[in-house]
């Protein structure tokens, strides 16, 4: 099953016809160059996403982010960078976050997939989502997707022990500090410049009394 | 990206079969760097052989007292797990030094060492760069080079090898185990893992076409204090400009230490070990000895010397 825009018509849409029909009225420069590759084979690739069952059948070219964003329509995700340097479009993979642009779609067969609109809805929000609402921890919300998807992340991992770069003692136990969630938070860029209240929501829903 | 044809692999050897037959083909494990790179069209396969599924990603005790790491091991998962952390801290300081908490969810511990070098003439795409078009010169030598390669470089490439794990790896003395196309399995040390760049920047590892790697494999814990030092542009996310992996051993007045931001492969210099006693400054010269800096990037010199001074003070403060 491939989920159909419910629309017809988006200026997304007429731009893109506008290019095709602009590229079909071109006259090749040179007439001895190789044909444009043909797409590969479709490749049918089945996961779950936010608890729902998913179908797909994509060219392998398409980026997991891509999958949610154009196929699924789901586009809290965003693409920043789309090369894993912002974390805008970081889902959960399996109970992991990840760069969802850095992976292949058709790698997902099988996986379970939390997006942010997976989390809470208006009204209902996810407690994370609540405390960057409580503590201003956005401006313009580009990145906020990911900053939350990565803030939850950020709290199993430190309760699970994974260390990191500022933990004192990797055998140990790592703490909860403003140090810890900032070293752990690097991979979400804010050009906003958000980041003291993101911190502040992060250690709000952990409970985190003094995080500076 | 190129269109390209994508297949999941049922077993290592037929991964490394299929690899081996089919022109243009890769590996994809993790697919951050690769992604990335073909993105840019700086890789541009035809064919992925996808090897996520092949029980490759666990990690167990060998019967020397050591671990074996599969292939597929997340660097969080080979970071976070309790004998790393306990045994071997230097690699768990190393694998939390790379990257980002999402990009280390999802690299695995082969796809680590297989990194492309971050030099910026082997990113643009308008430049001369003998490791992405063999022959067409280095616009890295002459050009802006303050963060390349100041050892075992060549006139064709000074690149440098971006790991920090790997850098962990050889002061630990890993071995890569691998499976040829034709089902044969193969071991090489971690020193002889990554080549200098000579004449063929463009062959950055032993491995031949098709290998792949399924394991690393680490000896006995050596005990002693373990430190990874990581001196970069930002304190967070980015690579290194240089970096120490040190195992300290105070008791027998022994020392390890593996440099990364220097070279084209994770530089030790086991002589430099024997100069605990004369400090960082003896260290350093003879683990720097052969040093060819440019204006740009001599400061790399004093910097590891300073940084080993640093290094040994944790350690005797440890």
């Amino acid at each position: 099953m491939n989920d159909k825009p419910a629309f017809t018509l988006s200026r997304r849409g007429a731009l893109v016809g506008g290019a095709a029909a602009a590229a079909a009225g071109a006259v090749p420069i040179d007439a001895g160059a190789a044909p444009a590759q043909p797409a590969p084979p479709a490749v049918p690739v089945r996961f779950t996403v936010n608890g729902k069952a998913r179908a797909l059948e994509l060219d392998p070219r398409v980026t997991l982010l891509d999958a949610l964003r154009e196929h699924l329509e789901l586009t809290g995700s965003k693409k920043g960078c789309d090369h894993g340097q912002c974390g805008a479009c970081t889902v959960m993979v399996e109970g992991k976050r990840i760069n969802s642009c850095l992976t292949l779609a058709v790698m997902h067969d099988g996986d379970d997939i939390t997006t942010i609109e997976g989390l809470g809805r208006p009204g209902d929000l996810h407690p994370m989502q609540a405390a960057f609402v409580k503590h201003d921890g956005f401006q313009c919300g580009y990145c906020t997707p990911g900053q939350i998807m990565s803030s939850i992340a950020v709290l199993e991992e430190i309760k699970d022990g994974v260390p990191s770069y500022v933990t004192a003692d990797v055998a140990g136990k790592p703490a909860l500090t403003g140090e810890e969630l900032r070293e752990r938070m690097s991979g979400n860029i804010c050009r906003c410049a958000a980041y003291s209240n993101i911190i502040a929501a992060i250690a709000d829903v952990a409970g985190a009394k003094d995080v500076a | 990206m190129k269109p390209f044809t994508y297949e999941r692999a049922a077993s290592p050897a037929a991964a490394a079969a299929a690899v081996a037959r089919t022109p243009g083909a890769k590996f994809v494990a993790g697919g951050t760097n690769l992604l990335d790179l073909m993105k840019l069209q700086i890789e541009t396969p035809r064919h992925l052989v996808d090897v996520n599924r092949l029980g490759l990603d666990t990690i167990e005790p060998t019967a020397e007292g050591g671990l074996r790491v599969g292939a597929l091991v997340r660097n969080t998962a080979l970071a976070a797990d309790p004998r790393v952390r306990r045994d071997y801290g230097v690699l768990s300081r190393a694998l939390v030094s790379g990257a980002s908490g999402q990009l280390r969810n999802k690299a695995t511990t082969a796809g680590n060492l297989l990194q492309r070098t971050r030099c910026p003439y082997f990113y643009d795409t308008n430049q001369p760069c003998n490791k992405r078009q063999p022959g067409s010169g280095c616009a890295a030598i002459g050009g802006f080079n303050r963060n390349l390669a100041i050892l075992g470089t060549s006139k064709d490439c000074i690149a440098t090898h971006p790991s920090d794990m790997a850098v962990a790896m050889r002061a630990l003395d890993a071995t890569v185990e691998t499976v040829m196309p034709n089902g044969q399995a193969r071991r090489i040390a971690i020193a002889d893992f990554h080549r200098l760049p000579g004449g063929t920047p463009w062959v950055e590892t032993a491995l031949v076409a098709g290998e792949m790697i399924t394991a690393v494999t680490l000896p006995a814990p050596v005990g002693g204090t373990h430190i990874y030092r990581k001196v970069r542009d930002r304190s967070s996310y980015a690579f290194a400009t240089i970096s120490v992996a040190a195992v300290l051993r105070p008791t027998t007045g022994t020392a390890r230490f593996a440099f990364g931001g220097l070279a084209h492969k994770p530089w030790r210099v086991e002589a430099a070990e024997t100069r605990v006693d004369g400090g960082a400054k003896a260290i350093a010269a003879a683990a720097l000895a052969g040093a060819q800096t440019t204006d740009q990037n001599a400061f790399k010199v004093p910097l590891v010397e300073r940084t080993l001074a640093s290094v040994l003070a944790e350690g005797a403060a440890a």
